[in-house]
């Protein structure tokens, strides 16, 4: 079984919404090329900004709600993995973030990337939102522009954007 | 739908001008939203950034992942890793049994703390949402 193909979760999703009996859900198709970027620097050389999508927040701050939520919290860069939390509307896929977090925010395989030197540095703060959004619109017009905003702060030379 | 709404961020943040890459698990979801630059870790969801408890596994990924940075020449191209889950047949299954695969929450404004002494922690320190 290694080589068994990729799972196709927009065919499974889709099925399930038809079985439950909701509108079929309109997937993201994009219909042009990504516009793409020569890197300013090397990898080695360049301040890296990362964004997780798992609804991580720190423990003392406000957590994700489930409709649309299109906030985006700052996680300083030493905040102890185990005060990470999670909220987000697939929960399923949180059991094991929940007891590892560094499962899907590589908050410490990060710093080992930086202590080593693979990349130049880590922005200050790790960007996070609850990706589970239905609006493509409210994506565009309401989280991206704060996660770019934040990008920007951090004079983030490269952006590693991990989704759940 | 995670996948998707990074597509996004991606191709905007890479437009206006800051080189990106998606370290993702869904490959077709990762295909379809055409990212400027994407990893694919063949994980369960949940797992892009490696396996739980396994540090040495997600130094491994992360450094693989980001060497997509440099090793992808192209607008939407995807580098496939070669880690393999360990029970591989078993969670493919699974992640498309329409009984079981995800399990969608209540839509509403509530916070949904992971738990209740996190929602106490938060008021007490009168957290709120950031602008």
């Amino acid at each position: 079984m290694r080589d068994s193909p990729p799972v196709q979760y927009m065919d499974a999703v889709t099925r399930r919404y038809a079985a439950l009996g909701y509108r079929p859900y309109a997937w993201y198709r994009a219909d042009s090329p990504p516009a793409f970027r020569a890197l300013p620097k090397p990898v080695r050389e360049s301040r890296l900004g990362v964004l997780t999508t798992a609804g991580t927040y720190v423990a003392g701050q406000v957590a994700y709600h489930y409709k649309d939520d299109t906030s985006v919290r700052a996680i300083p860069g030493d905040t102890p993995v185990h005060r990470l939390r999670f909220a987000h509307i697939t929960e399923n896929y949180l059991e094991d973030p929940r007891r590892d977090p560094n499962c899907i925010v590589p908050m410490e395989a990060l710093r080992a990337a930086e202590a080593d030197g693979v990349i130049g540095a880590l922005a200050p703060e790790l960007l996070s939102c609850m990706g589970g959004i239905y609006s493509q619109r409210r994506v565009r017009e309401e989280l991206i522009p704060r996660v770019e905003a934040h990008f920007q702060a951090q004079q983030a030379d490269l952006a590693l954007l991990v989704p759940m | 739908m995670c996948h998707q709404t990074v597509c996004l961020i991606a191709r905007h943040l890479e437009a206006r001008g800051l080189p990106t890459l998606v370290l993702g698990s869904a490959r077709d979801i990762l295909a379809a939203g055409r990212a400027p630059r994407a990893v694919f870790v063949d994980y369960p969801l949940g797992h892009s950034a490696g396996r739980p408890f396994d540090p040495a596994d997600q130094r491994a990924v992360l450094r693989a992942a980001l060497r997509g940075f440099e090793a992808i020449s192209g607008p939407g191209g995807i580098l496939d890793l070669d880690h393999r889950w360990p029970e591989d047949g078993d969670w493919k299954a699974a992640a498309v049994d329409p009984g079981r695969g995800d399990t969608r929450q209540p839509r509403d404004t509530t916070p949904r703390y992971q738990s209740e002494a996190d929602r106490r922690l938060a008021e007490a320190a009168g957290a709120v949402v950031p602008d």
